[in-house]
């Protein structure tokens, strides 16, 4: 019951971070939406994912402000409001068509298969040697996971300098 | 502008100066007992982060710059990457004592984590600032 609350606050917050004109206004919304989202994996029993959700959420929001407060966006308004209208039915339509198809198919809300889950939960303790059940599985039975996501993340952090730079080839010439 | 007026209020510096050790210290507990309990490498690194951010953005950029530039944070992560490859190749591969590399995993990941998004943060600050300037 709280769940569908908090994912219907979720829903209206990010509603309003759409439509609202003023761009502080429009961070603030999404930052609610996080906050609901972070509520949400504490009412599933899952902190980790908690607390690693409020941290992000918290260095966004402040990127975000730090990036968006002295500018203002430029909305452009007029021209082919029919073709986006229409399309965007179309797209509704499509993906609402694919989305009850292949929800058919998955399992009730709240009642995993937990096919491959039992055996962690079982002797996933005794076997790793953790004390704590989720770096047990993040960083022992998904070890090539937790690997290749630093190795990304990595990438992404060397991306991000890369494009900031201040010298490059213009630079020199 | 004198070098006391840059930054925000004396309110805010006050306040950061009393609250980042807490903060940093916060984040390292974060690292150290995701062994045990909720928490862990990601989660950590990234309050480590966002205590160095909070400095900067209160005591503005020039003294947190002297510490900490990014080329600086760009080693610091680049070794934490390594720390992490060896490691965790280590407890894939091996198994009895690799697995008490864990929580080297953990801390290898806080590194690279938090020096990796202060350098991001510290790139879109400074590119940001300078178009300003121009």
């Amino acid at each position: 019951m709280e769940l569908h609350i908090i994912l219907l606050f979720m829903i209206f917050g990010a509603i309003v971070a759409v439509e609202t004109k003023d761009l502080i206004s429009s961070v603030i919304a999404l930052s609610a939406v996080g906050l609901g989202l972070s509520l949400a994996f504490l009412i599933l029993k899952a902190p980790n994912l908690a607390i690693t959700q409020l941290v992000v959420e918290i260095l966004c929001v402040i990127i975000l402000i730090r990036g968006t407060i002295n500018k203002d966006l430029p909305l452009v308004r007029d021209g082919r409001w029919l073709f986006n209208t229409i399309a965007t039915f179309l797209f509704i339509v499509c993906f609402l068509m694919f989305a009850f198809f292949a929800l058919k198919e998955l399992p009730n809300f709240g009642e995993p298969l937990m096919r491959v889950s039992q055996g962690y939960i079982a002797d996933g303790l005794a076997k790793s040697g953790v004390a704590n059940l989720v770096t047990a599985i993040t960083l022992n039975f998904r070890g090539y996971d937790a690997l290749a996501e630093a190795a990304v993340l990595f990438a992404g952090i060397i991306g991000v300098l890369t494009v900031t730079r201040k010298t490059g080839k213009n630079h020199e010439r | 502008m004198k070098d006391n007026q840059k930054g925000m209020t004396l309110i805010v510096k006050t306040t950061t100066r009393i609250l980042f050790g807490l903060i940093f210290v916060y984040g390292v507990f974060i690292v150290l007992d995701g062994h045990h309990a909720p928490g862990g490498g990601f989660a950590g690194g990234l309050i480590i982060a966002l205590s160095f951010i909070q400095l900067l953005l209160a005591f503005g950029r020039g003294p947190v710059l002297e510490k900490l530039n990014i080329n600086r944070s760009l080693y610091l992560s680049a070794i934490g990457i390594i720390i992490f490859l060896v490691s965790m190749s280590l407890v894939l591969l091996g198994s009895g004592f690799a697995l008490r590399l864990i929580p080297l995993c953990d801390i290898a990941v806080a590194l690279m984590v938090s020096a990796g998004i202060f350098a991001i943060f510290l790139a879109l600050i400074l590119s940001s600032e300078l178009k300003e300037e121009k």
